[in-house]
C-alpha cells in the first residue's frame, strides 16, 4: 500500500462537454489533500461529465485541472492517471474476457497497491479470482472496479455512483473499505452520488451542481442542516424513482 | 447461464496463469500441431512442398492473429509486411549473403522496422478508415514493386536467388527437405514468441484494449503505443513469413505484396478461429489443402468451392474451427435441460 503524502485537486473555471456541446458551464472545485468531494444533484446535470473531464475524455473548452498543484489538462489520459488519479467509472466496464485477477494485473504500476493488498480490502475477490470478468456480481465488479483503480497507485480517486444497483449489504461493505482506503492511505476522493445520505456520511465537503453550473457548495454538515436543499434534490430522487 | 459470451471464457482460468506448458494430459494437445507436421513429413514426402507452404501460411496467420485477433487492429494490408521479408529475403541472398539466417534475420527486422513506422502513423485511427490506411499501405508498397524493375525484378518477380546452405550444412534443393524443417523450426520459434505475448500483461492488455481502448486509458495504459509494438511484432513475423517464402521458391513474385495475399491471411484466420493462436494452423491447413485438392479435382470450381466453405464456416462456425470442440461440449447440456 502506498504510504505516500496526500495530494489534493482543483478544478477552476471549467467548460466543457461533447464536441461543440457545453455541459460544464464555468465549474470550480477544489478538494485538499485527504478530503473527500461529494458532487451532488440530478440526473443529466454534469456530474459524470465532470469526472470524465478530469480524465480527458470530453472536449475542454476552457480552464484547467491541477493535480497537487500542476496543470494536467493538457495530458493524454494515461499520464493523468500516472500522475495519480484513479478513476471508477459508473459501468465499472469490468474487461469480460480477462479474470479477476487479470483485470488488476493490467492495471497495475510500480507504487500501486499490490494485487494481495485488493484481495486484503476485499477478500471476495480472493476467492473469485479465476473467474472471468463477466461472470462476476454487480457487487463483486464494482470491488474490482476500485481494486483496479487502486492498484494504479492513485492518490486522488474518482467515484462515479459507486453504489448505484447494488444490495444494501454490499453498499455498506464497499463505503467501510472506501473509508479505510482513505483514512489508511490518505486517498483524496470525489464521489459522484445520488443517495444524499450516503454522501453527507462519506464525505467531508460537497458541491452540488445544476445545468453544468455549482449552485451550491459547502461542507456535508452543513448540507445535512439545510434541509430546502436536501428537499430539492430528495425531491429529484422521488421522480426518478417513479 | 447460456450467455453465448459467457460461455467462451468457462473452464479457461486465467490466461496468465498457464504461462508455461508443463506436461500434464491436458496440456500434451500442444504437441499435437507439431507431431502431425512431422508425421507427415514421413508419410507423405511426395507432398513436402504443400506442407511447407502451410506451414509458411500458418506462421503468417499467427502474426494476423496478433494484429487482428488479439489487438483488433483491423488490417487488409499484411502482405505488405509479407512482401518486405520476401523481397529482403531474395534481395540479400543476391547482394549480400546467401546465408539464409542473416538473411531471415534481416527480413524480420526490416518488416518489423515497417511494421513501426507505419502503425505509428495510422493506429491513432481505428475502424474503417484504419482498414484502408492498411489497404493504402499495402499498394503503394506493390506499386513501387512493380515500377522499380531493377530492384525487384518488377512484374516478372525476383530471379536468381543463391541460397547458401542452412547452418552450413543443409541444401536448400528441389526435394525441399530444408525448406520444410527451417520452415518448422522458425514457426515453433515465433509460435512460442507470440505463445507468451499473448498470455503476458503486455497480451492481456492488448485483450483489454480492444476491448476498451478508452477504459485501459482510464488505467494508465498508453494505448497508441502498446499497439503500435503489436503491431511491429506481429509485421515482423510476417516478414518471417514472407522470407520463408522466397527461401522455398528460390523466387518472388509481385503476389507476396497483392491485396488478395492480405485477404487469404485474413480468411485463413477466421476460418480457424481468432485469438487462439491454434486456429491458424487449422486455417491454413485446410485453407490450402482444399484449394489444392478442388484445383486437382474441379480446375474451373476451386475459388467457388473456397468461397462456399468461407460462407458455411462464418454462419455456422462464428470463432471459426478452434471452437468446434467447444459447440460439442455445448450440445449435450442443452438436451439434458
Amino acid at each position: 500500500m502506498t504510504g505516500a503524502t496526500s495530494i489534493g485537486l482543483s478544478v477552476e473555471n471549467l467548460f466543457a462537454g461533447y464536441g461543440e456541446t457545453v455541459v460544464l458551464d464555468d465549474v470550480s472545485l477544489d478538494v485538499p489533500a485527504g478530503g473527500t468531494l461529494a458532487v451532488l444533484g440530478r440526473n443529466g446535470v454534469g456530474k459524470t461529465t465532470l469526472l470524465t473531464t478530469i480524465m480527458g475524455f470530453t472536449t475542454r473548452h476552457n480552464g484547467s485541472v491541477k493535480l497537487d498543484g500542476r496543470a494536467i489538462e493538457n495530458d493524454p489520459t494515461h499520464k493523468r492517471v500516472l500522475a495519480g488519479i484513479g478513476y471508477v467509472p459508473q459501468e465499472r466496464e469490468i474487461f469480460p474476457s480477462l479474470s479477476a485477477e487479470e483485470n488488476l494485473l493490467v492495471a497495475l504500476r510500480p507504487g500501486g497497491w499490490s494485487v494481495e493488498a485488493v484481495y486484503e480490502l476485499f477478500p471476495r475477490l480472493a476467492e473469485r479470482r479465476r473467474n472471468a470478468g463477466n461472470k462476476l456480481s454487480g457487487g463483486e465488479q464494482q470491488m474490482l472496479a476500485v481494486g483496479r483503480a487502486l492498484v494504479g497507485g492513485p492518490q486522488v480517486l474518482l467515484l462515479d455512483e459507486p453504489m448505484e444497483g447494488l444490495a444494501p449489504v454490499v453498499v455498506e461493505a464497499l463505503f467501510d473499505a472506501l473509508a479505510k482506503v482513505r483514512d489508511e492511505s490518505g486517498v483524496t476522493m470525489i464521489l459522484v452520488e445520488q443517495h444524499i445520505d450516503l454522501a453527507i456520511e462519506f464525505a467531508t465537503d460537497a458541491i452540488v451542481l445544476d445545468r453544468g453550473k455549482v449552485v451550491w457548495r459547502g461542507t456535508t454538515e452543513e448540507l445535512g442542516a439545510d434541509e430546502a436543499m436536501q428537499a430539492s434534490l430528495l425531491g429529484v430522487g422521488v421522480e426518478d424513482g417513479g | 447461464m447460456n450467455d453465448p459470451v459467457n460461455s467462451n471464457f468457462e473452464n479457461r482460468g486465467p490466461a496468465m496463469a498457464n504461462m508455461n506448458i508443463s506436461m500434464s494430459p491436458k496440456s500434451l494437445g500442444h504437441l499435437v500441431p507439431w507431431a502431425v507436421a512431422i508425421a507427415f513429413f514421413f508419410l507423405f514426402p511426395e507432398r513436402l512442398g504443400q506442407w511447407t507452404e502451410i506451414l509458411i501460411w500458418v506462421l503468417f496467420t499467427i502474426s494476423m492473429d496478433l494484429a487482428l485477433g488479439y489487438a483488433g487492429i483491423v488490417t487488409l494490408g499484411h502482405a505488405a509486411f509479407f512482401g518486405i521479408g520476401a523481397y529482403t529475403a531474395g534481395l540479400m541472398s543476391i547482394h549480400v549473403t546467401g546465408d539464409p539466417i542473416i538473411g531471415m534475420v534481416a527480413a524480420t527486422v526490416l518488416a518489423g522496422i515497417a511494421g513501426l513506422i507505419t502503425g505509428m502513423l495510422i493506429l491513432h485511427t481505428t475502424g474503417v478508415t484504419l482498414l484502408m490506411l492498411t489497404l493504402a499501405i499495402a499498394a503503394m508498397l506493390e506499386n513501387w514493386a512493380n515500377r522499380a524493375t531493377k530492384i525487384t525484378g518488377g512484374d516478372d518477380g525476383l530471379q536468381g536467388m543463391e541460397l547458401g546452405n542452412l547452418f552450413g550444412i543443409f541444401e536448400f534443393n528441389f526435394f525441399g527437405v530444408t525448406a520444410f524443417w527451417y520452415a518448422l523450426g522458425v514457426l515453433f520459434i515465433w509460435f512460442l514468441i507470440a505463445y507468451r505475448i499473448v498470455r503476458s500483461p503486455f497480451g492481456r492488455s492488448i485483450d483489454g484494449i480492444r476491448q476498451n481502448a478508452n477504459r485501459m486509458r482510464a488505467i494508465g495504459t498508453p494505448v497508441w503505443w502498446r499497439l503500435v509494438v503489436m503491431y511491429g511484432v506481429s509485421a515482423a513475423m510476417a516478414g518471417s513469413a514472407g522470407a520463408l517464402t522466397s527461401y522455398k521458391t528460390e523466387f518472388v513474385g509481385l503476389t507476396v505484396l497483392q491485396l488478395l495475399t492480405s485477404g487469404i491471411v485474413a480468411v485463413m484466420l477466421i476460418l480457424g478461429g481468432q485469438k487462439t493462436i491454434y486456429g491458424a494452423f487449422f486455417g491454413a491447413a485446410i485453407y490450402i489443402m482444399v484449394r489444392d485438392t478442388a484445383a486437382e479435382t474441379y480446375p474451373f470450381l476451386s475459388e467457388a468451392i473456397i468461397g462456399i466453405m468461407l460462407i458455411l464456416v462464418v454462419l455456422f462456425l462464428e470463432d471459426g474451427v478452434m471452437s468446434v470442440p467447444k459447440i460439442l461440449r455445448r450440445r449435450p447440456k442443452k438436451a439434458a435441460e
